[in-house]
């Protein structure tokens, strides 16, 4: 199907749209999430939303969106608060508390869920797509919901955005200077939870702490600064959303909500890998530089030291000497210091092995490196 | 010994620096000549008291310390300052009034293992932060803070690293970072928890330098300091904690061998040392095993 047309297709536009506000969204809030270590978060809200669905379907008696919501909230929220409680109250560590309470506030939704699934007059509307998500089914009316929340929550960042950086940072202090800590970190979480409730319906219960935690991650590994990270986020939310979007409209038969997550997670891949200063393969590679920093100082040192004992500046050292010294092959070192121009080959006795001589600039180099090393 | 002297200190008669007045009661400043004063303070934390019905009297001044063995409720003493922590009896006053209305006189620095460094932030931002507290709701800081919080890295010596992503610190540059940005609030009263461990001896001596400074220029330090081979030489005013006050007063009169035996319990040995200042005359020092 060409570009054009299915652009035209209203179903696609709207899962597009919805796909971008999700990413933005839950991109942005995500990024405080994160670094308050609380990556979770994202996961128990969502799962704490299913009970709040199937209570909202149960009092509505059909699939209206609005109250499916708004019992997900509360549902949500109270999951939130009795992670709160339990971290304050008991003993339990943040992680315990979260998995407990997203263990049953699960335990709950899944039984309420078979229960209304189980009812003869069930008009059941297809429930179980919320754990999954169905983005097709995404209305413009949702698209409204969406994006009033997206546009809250982004105003509400911009507005606060001092504030939430030092609670994100050092709630210590911040409660010091007189931030009124809770009430920050609990409006913080009450963001996170109407966001995720406004993902469920296109990603899904299950997947849904994907979309909070991946686009936060990957756009750490890249900047240095949290203003930088926390457009990042959003920007890779949005390519995520787009992309698993897209994918899913010209490839029939695949889901959009787990296409969206493997987008997001391939972006958090290349991200752990690629990233300048804190990817594998950066760091693999400086490794390496450092390693071989390391031959070339060493080397130079004994070269240097010989050259000293023998009261001649260009002493020429034997190589089997060298590599008796160091205790491994220097043949590769010494034709790196070569290609430096720091040591020059030189025939000092016919017949006899490779003999190696320190250049003017290895000289240099041997004793700027010697004297740092006495510095520190 | 230390009782009295306890006792002596928060009725202003152990030592004339400390001297309220009677009429302080009518007054609507509770013990105003102290920067300090915390009073008949108990804290628990599940029902365990970790410091129980402690008076601390700090007069302006001074750089204190607070000294003490693990679990002492050294850390929480701070806190509890700082109503960071719930009190569960007490009250606590700085210069005569509640922290709430003290506020932009108090800085705080916390341990620096409490946040995590790998925080997308530079130094001369986390500096910045000390500003914080005075900018108020929604007001960004500006080229004024900025220049503030330059010359607080500066005051530390490390202006060069403003820049530098903080994770990329070394232990004792963290804890410049963290000093700056006390020194930005520009305080009367500063509380630091553990500013020296785990710093190399030049940071160490640069922060000692720096507390004295500000005590030089009348600033009143109250500082968790847990090496007592230096309490003397860094120190001028001493508080022997575990969950009670053992003693507290000027270290020539606290820092004595029975006053830490007490603090310490059976965790302190005995060893010959050479006197330093004076303060146990030529007798024994005590120091704490590891």
């Amino acid at each position: 199907m060409p570009l054009a047309v299915w652009l035209a297709d209203h179903t696609i536009q709207n899962v597009v749209a919805g796909a971008v506000l999700l990413g933005l969204v839950s991109g942005v809030l995500g990024s405080f999430a994160v670094l308050r270590q609380q990556s979770l978060l994202g996961d128990t809200l969502a799962h704490a939303a299913l009970p709040g669905i199937c209570l909202g379907f149960l009092l509505a008696g059909s699939r209206e969106l609005g109250v499916l919501a708004g019992g997900a909230l509360l549902t949500a929220t109270l999951a939130a608060l009795a992670v709160q409680a339990l971290v304050r109250f008991s003993r339990l560590k943040t992680d315990a508390a979260l998995g407990s309470v997203l263990s049953l506030f699960f335990a709950v939704g899944v039984v309420l869920l078979t229960f209304i699934q189980g009812r003869a007059d069930a008009a059941q509307g297809g429930l179980e797509s919320f754990l999954f998500g169905q983005a097709a089914a995404t209305l413009r009316s949702d698209l409204w919901l969406m994006g009033g929340v997206t546009a809250m929550a982004l105003f509400l960042v911009t507005l606060f955005w001092k504030e939430l950086k030092l609670v994100t940072f050092d709630p210590l202090f911040a409660a010091s200077v007189g931030y009124p800590v809770a009430l920050l970190e609990t409006g913080l979480t009450a963001l996170i939870a109407l966001a995720v409730v406004v993902g469920l319906q296109m990603v899904g219960v299950v997947l849904m702490a994907a979309m909070v935690i991946a686009p936060p991650v990957a756009a750490r590994q890249w900047t240095r600064r949290l203003e930088p990270m926390v457009a990042l986020a959003g920007l890779f939310g949005v390519a995520a959303g787009v992309s698993g979007a897209l994918i899913s409209a010209t490839t029939p038969g695949l889901a959009t909500g787990p296409l969206v997550v493997l987008a997001a997670s391939a972006i958090v891949l290349a991200s752990l890998l690629l990233a300048p200063e804190r990817g594998l393969l950066w760091e693999a590679l400086k490794r390496r530089r450092d390693r071989r920093a390391l031959a070339d100082e060493r080397l130079l040192a004994t070269l240097y030291g010989l050259a000293r004992r023998h009261h001649d500046p260009r002493y020429p050292a034997e190589q089997g000497m060298l590599d008796a010294y160091h205790g491994v092959g220097t043949r590769r070192v010494l034709a790196r210091l070569a290609g430096l121009g720091m040591v020059r080959r030189v025939v000092h006795m016919p017949n006899e092995g490779a003999h190696w001589e320190l250049t003017e600039a290895g000289q240099r180099r041997a004793r700027a490196d010697l004297s740092r090393a006495e510095a520190d | 010994m230390g009782r009295a002297l306890e006792r002596g200190a928060r009725r202003g008669r152990a030592d004339p620096a400390v001297n309220t007045s009677a009429a302080a009661a009518t007054e609507p400043l509770h013990e105003p000549a102290l920067a300090l004063h915390v009073e008949d303070l108990t804290v628990a934390y599940h029902g365990k008291p970790v410091l129980w019905d402690i008076d601390v009297n700090i007069p302006p001044g001074v750089m204190a310390a607070v000294v003490g063995p693990n679990g002492a409720g050294k850390s929480t003493l701070l806190k509890a300052v700082l109503g960071l922590v719930p009190r569960t009896a007490g009250h606590v006053t700085i210069h005569g009034a509640p922290y709430r209305q003290r506020r932009r006189q108090v800085a705080y620095v916390p341990q620096r293992t409490a946040v995590d460094w790998d925080f997308p932030t530079t130094a001369l931002d986390v500096v910045i932060m000390g500003r914080y507290g005075h900018l108020g709701w929604f007001r960004r800081p500006g080229r004024a803070e900025r220049e503030r919080a330059l010359a607080a890295l500066d005051a530390m010596g490390i202006r060069d690293l403003a820049d530098r992503q903080i994770s990329q610190l070394s232990g004792g540059q963290q804890q410049r970072v963290f000093l700056a940005r006390a020194l930005v609030q520009e305080a009367d009263l500063y509380l630091l928890d553990e500013p020296m461990a785990g710093v190399d001896a030049p940071t160490e001596r640069a922060i000692v330098a720096l507390l004295q400074g500000l005590r030089d220029a009348g600033k009143t330090l109250l500082v968790v300091h847990h090496d007592l081979q230096t309490v003397s030489d860094y120190f001028d005013w001493l508080v022997l904690l575990n969950v009670r006050v053992i003693a507290q007063g000027p270290v020539e009169k606290v820092y004595t061998a029975e006053h830490l035996r007490r603090t310490y319990g059976g965790q302190v040995a005995l060893l010959q040392r050479e006197p330093r200042n004076g303060a146990l005359g030529a007798e024994t020092a005590p120091r704490v095993e590891a």
